[in-house]
């Protein structure tokens, strides 16, 4: 047996330009930020507070860092993908089909799997506890595990480009195609490699979040107290333990099938292509819900805070969630009404998914009135907002139409189809991170996000995506199917010129979401945060510093109503000096690291089929785990003294008159 | 500003009564065995979709045997027996961990330990006798959802025998440690989820399918 498996020097693409360069660019990228941290000295810095950080900010902020560099990857793949079709009328263009269809998988695969998950993720992990007035998530060690597993599928799929190559199924591989049969290289095992690993990782921090929620709340965080944004993830998470079990079942099957011949999905031997269409939406249409609840959450936050007003509709908005959460496992067969399961079976479906749109609209509506009298003050995260509560509605619009099986029948897998999930996740989720991203940036770094260029940002998207994605309707009732390399009909030609200019436009958007980002790190001082409550916020993430000290609350708050910190300003309780006791704080672990270095080395041993380097990665994961149990102190303890110097030096004085001033 | 007054001023909490009491951070132990459940309930959402698997392609034999050709209910009757036993034992060493018996926990674990082996043994033994037969899951539709339910829930009776043995290490190096006694709680959750969802696969692939 080869010692090296299926791997030989025919993996590397010598003879195809496009990913080498770009994965030369990339790596000189990151081997270029590698020696730039080494050169300077920071390496034990970045090890000590960032890579072996177990605390909740630092693994939430790695998070977004993640899906904010996997954007840029999966958004060159959409400039790739329009300039192809713009190109390619009645030519073959400049991507030829192999690469295109790899183009269109890893685009859909990293978008949702390695830019909106690790996003959301992100945004709940650094915010959740802050807002429970808690120090930590309930288990900091595994949050830290689940972010790196994260990490190495989103390096594995990185990898691929170089190495071997990717999917051409789609973002979803569908067999029988996906099967060994039709697709005997590596790519659909990169694909199910990196999504079974990161899917592990998503999980864990599922599990960590709900039990976070459930039962690590400060003393008064009754559920009916909590922030919005934590029933969201709460609903989210919820979702992510009972959908993601399902999606590693379905990829393991169809790994059984490609690596041992199974016959789970196969045409021949009894196997049943239909079952994976049932299986994979069972966990695909609750992700859809994972991602867009938590962007509601942020929304709601958004909305409530810069109209300076409470909610509306609170409880509504609490059962209309959670009618969302278990309504999102009631309508998976409407991805494939054309599959024939009969009148009866699609009228059900498509009934149950018009029904969702009602608690949809109960928060639409509840965010109108929530800004109906209140002061809007128009930053950009509220831009965001707006500009999500418009484009939403018209996404759910299409959607609604969508559910309706004999409409379906004519648009299914047409550019109509993948204009509404743009719309939706684009218009929904995208919107939502950019609003809490810039929403919580002076919260974790102590200083905003440059306004002018925020907004300019946001607008340069809004058009765009409206450029970009309004031909695609406009295509899909014109007959154009999804995914095509090359057409020949004429009158498609001008909508996808139209498009590719909307790309245009969406490109310079993201620009200035960097240029803003740098501008902001430049004028720091300018725009410092120095009381943590830049936006006058109604929950308990600002009533902490801008950064948060490690440990998030000298003392644990006191809950004694809604709008928490709203609440405490009116009556200015903090201004009080508080009774400082000692802390202990998670003691920063590399097994988080390390574990997702082994995961990495295992995954790709087992897309190559070199055995000896499995059973090498698994007991290197699991001897991880065992030098993590063998420690004798778990925590470090922060005396009340050193504590109570933090709190002081983290701008009490400054913040103090700002709460005796509301009091007053 | 005392709690009534702040929820009678508030419009928002009109007609709500706030539960005072509630929140506060729970204890360790709480926050630990919580958590392990909800991934317990993961795990099972995981043997759900292999069972619905199963149920689908139960009928799917190609042409080749069926359940009731292939299934020995004496074997399996001796494995669920190996595996009710030892979750009986692994009840015993949780209670040695609770009024802290090394010698009493060693040796429940150890019965555990054995108990679990000869349960994996039978069951490698039975599917390889399979395999030989020329009815490995390459056979059919059938015997691939049969291998990959039973094979789950193999691979996890191994990897709870691993964590078995590292925990009866961990005891002898450390003692019983608070956080120790809290890992001995998750492992014998698993230990007895493992166990229910046993008696399931016992029923719907082995009984049913010996009747059918």
């Amino acid at each position: 047996m080869n010692l090296l498996g299926k791997l030989t020097w025919a993996a590397i693409p010598i003879d195809s330009p496009l990913p080498i360069i770009s994965s030369l660019v990339v790596g000189t990228a990151i081997v270029g930020v590698l020696g730039w941290v080494v050169v300077k000295g920071y390496f034990p810095y970045v090890w000590r507070e960032w890579l072996t950080s177990v605390d909740h900010k630092r693994v939430g902020v790695m998070y977004c860092l993640l899906a904010l560099v996997m954007l840029l990857r999966g958004f060159t793949d959409a400039v790739m993908m329009r300039t192809q079709q713009a190109l390619a009328f009645r030519s073959d263009g400049y991507l030829p089909p192999e690469h295109y269809n790899q183009v269109f998988s890893s685009h859909g695969t990293i978008m949702i799997f390695f830019v909106a998950m690790p996003f959301v993720i992100g945004l709940m992990n650094f915010v959740v506890p802050l807002q429970l007035g808690i120090r930590d998530v309930a288990f900091p060690t595994l949050n830290s595990v689940g972010f790196w597993l994260t990490a190495t599928g989103a390096l594995l799929v990185n990898i691929s480009l170089v190495v071997g190559e990717f999917a051409r199924t789609g973002w979803l591989p569908y067999p029988p195609l996906s099967e060994l049969a039709y697709s005997p290289g590596v790519g659909v095992d990169y694909y199910l490699w990196a999504l079974q690993i990161s899917g592990v990782g998503t999980l864990l921090t599922g599990i960590n979040l709900v039990t976070t929620i459930l039962k690590t709340r400060a003393p008064g965080m009754s559920l009916l107290r909590m922030p919005m944004f934590c029933w969201t993830s709460l609903a989210s998470n919820l979702l992510i333990v009972a959908a993601f079990p399902v999606l590693t079942a379905t990829l393991a099957m169809l790994t059984l099938d490609r690596y041992l011949g199974f016959h789970f999905f196969t045409n021949d031997a009894g196997g049943n292509v239909m079952m994976f269409m049932n299986l994979i939406w069972a966990w695909g249409h609750p992700e859809v819900y994972i991602l867009i609840l938590p962007a509601f959450g942020i929304f709601s936050e958004v909305i409530a805070t810069f109209s300076s007003k409470p909610l509306f509709g609170y409880r509504s908005m609490v059962l209309a969630t959670m009618a969302i959460c278990v309504l999102a496992f009631m309508v998976w067969l409407h991805h494939f009404f054309t599959m024939g399961a009969g009148a009866d079976v699609n009228a059900f479906f498509g009934i149950m998914t018009t029904i969702i749109a009602v608690p949809t609209g109960v928060k639409v509506f509840n965010w109108l009135f929530t800004m109906y009298g209140g002061r809007i003050r128009y930053e950009p995260p509220v831009l965001w907002a707006i500009g999500f509560i418009i484009t939403f509605v018209i996404g759910g619009m299409t959607g609604v139409l969508l559910a309706l099986p004999p409409v379906d029948f004519l648009l299914h897998n047409s550019l109509f189809l993948v204009a509404h999930f743009h719309n939706v996740i684009i218009g929904g989720v995208l919107f939502g991170v950019f609003a809490g991203y810039t929403y919580w940036f002076p919260k974790a770094f102590g200083f905003r996000l440059h306004s002018g260029l925020g907004k300019a940002a946001f607008w340069f998207w809004l058009v765009g995506f409206y450029v970009a994605f309004m031909p695609l309707y406009v295509l899909g009732l014109l007959g154009m199917t999804r995914r095509m390399q090359h057409y020949d009909v004429a009158a498609w030609r001008p909508w996808l010129l139209v498009a590719a200019g909307g790309a245009a436009l969406i490109l310079v958007g993201i620009v200035l979401l960097i240029v803003q980002l740098v501008v902001s790190i430049r004028r720091r001082e300018e725009l410092r945060d120095v009381d943590g409550d830049p936006w006058n916020g109604r929950t308990l993430e600002w009533a902490t510093p801008s950064p948060p000290p490690v440990y998030n609350f000298a003392v644990l708050p006191e809950v004694s109503g809604d709008d928490a910190y709203w609440t405490t300003k009116q009556s200015a309780r903090d201004a009080h000096p508080p009774a400082y006791g000692p802390i202990e704080l998670p003691r920063n672990s590399p097994t988080g690291i390390v574990c997702a270095f082994f995961a990495t080395v295992m995954g790709f041993a087992l897309i190559w089929h070199i055995w000896w380097m499995v059973v090498v990665g698994f007991f290197g994961a699991w001897a991880t785990f065992v030098v993590f149990a063998w420690r004798d102190q778990v925590d470090d303890i922060l005396g009340a003294d050193e504590v109570e110097r933090i709190d002081r030096d983290a701008h009490r004085g400054t913040r103090a008159p700002a709460l005796a001033g509301a009091a007053a | 500003m005392s709690l009534a007054a702040a929820t009678a001023d508030d419009p928002n909490a009109l007609g709500h009564q706030p539960d005072a009491d509630a929140g506060g951070v729970a204890n360790q132990r709480i926050i630990v065995g919580y958590g392990f459940w909800i991934f317990l309930v993961s795990d099972i959402v995981m043997f759900a979709a292999f069972f619905a698997a199963y149920a689908v392609l139960s009928d799917a034999t190609a042409g080749g045997p069926a359940g009731r050709q292939l299934f020995d209910l004496k074997t399996t009757a001796i494995e669920t027996a190996c595996l009710l036993l030892s979750s009986f034992t692994c009840g015993l060493a949780t209670i040695a961990a609770h009024v802290e018996r090394r010698g009493w926990f060693q040796a429940a674990m150890a019965a555990t330990f054995v108990l679990g082996a000869t349960f994996i043994g039978l069951e490698v033994h039975e599917l390889a006798g399979l395999v030989a037969g020329g009815n490995g899951p390459q056979r059919s539709g059938f015997l691939s959802a049969f291998f990959a339910l039973v094979g789950c829930h193999g691979l996890h009776v191994t990897l709870g025998l691993l964590w078995l043995s590292t925990m009866m290490a961990q005891v002898v190096a450390k003692g019983f440690r608070d956080d120790i006694l809290r890992r001995i709680l998750c492992f014998s959750l698993f230990w007895h989820a493992l166990d229910i969802i046993w008696v399931a696969l016992f029923t719907v692939v082995y009984l049913i399918g010996s009747i059918t």
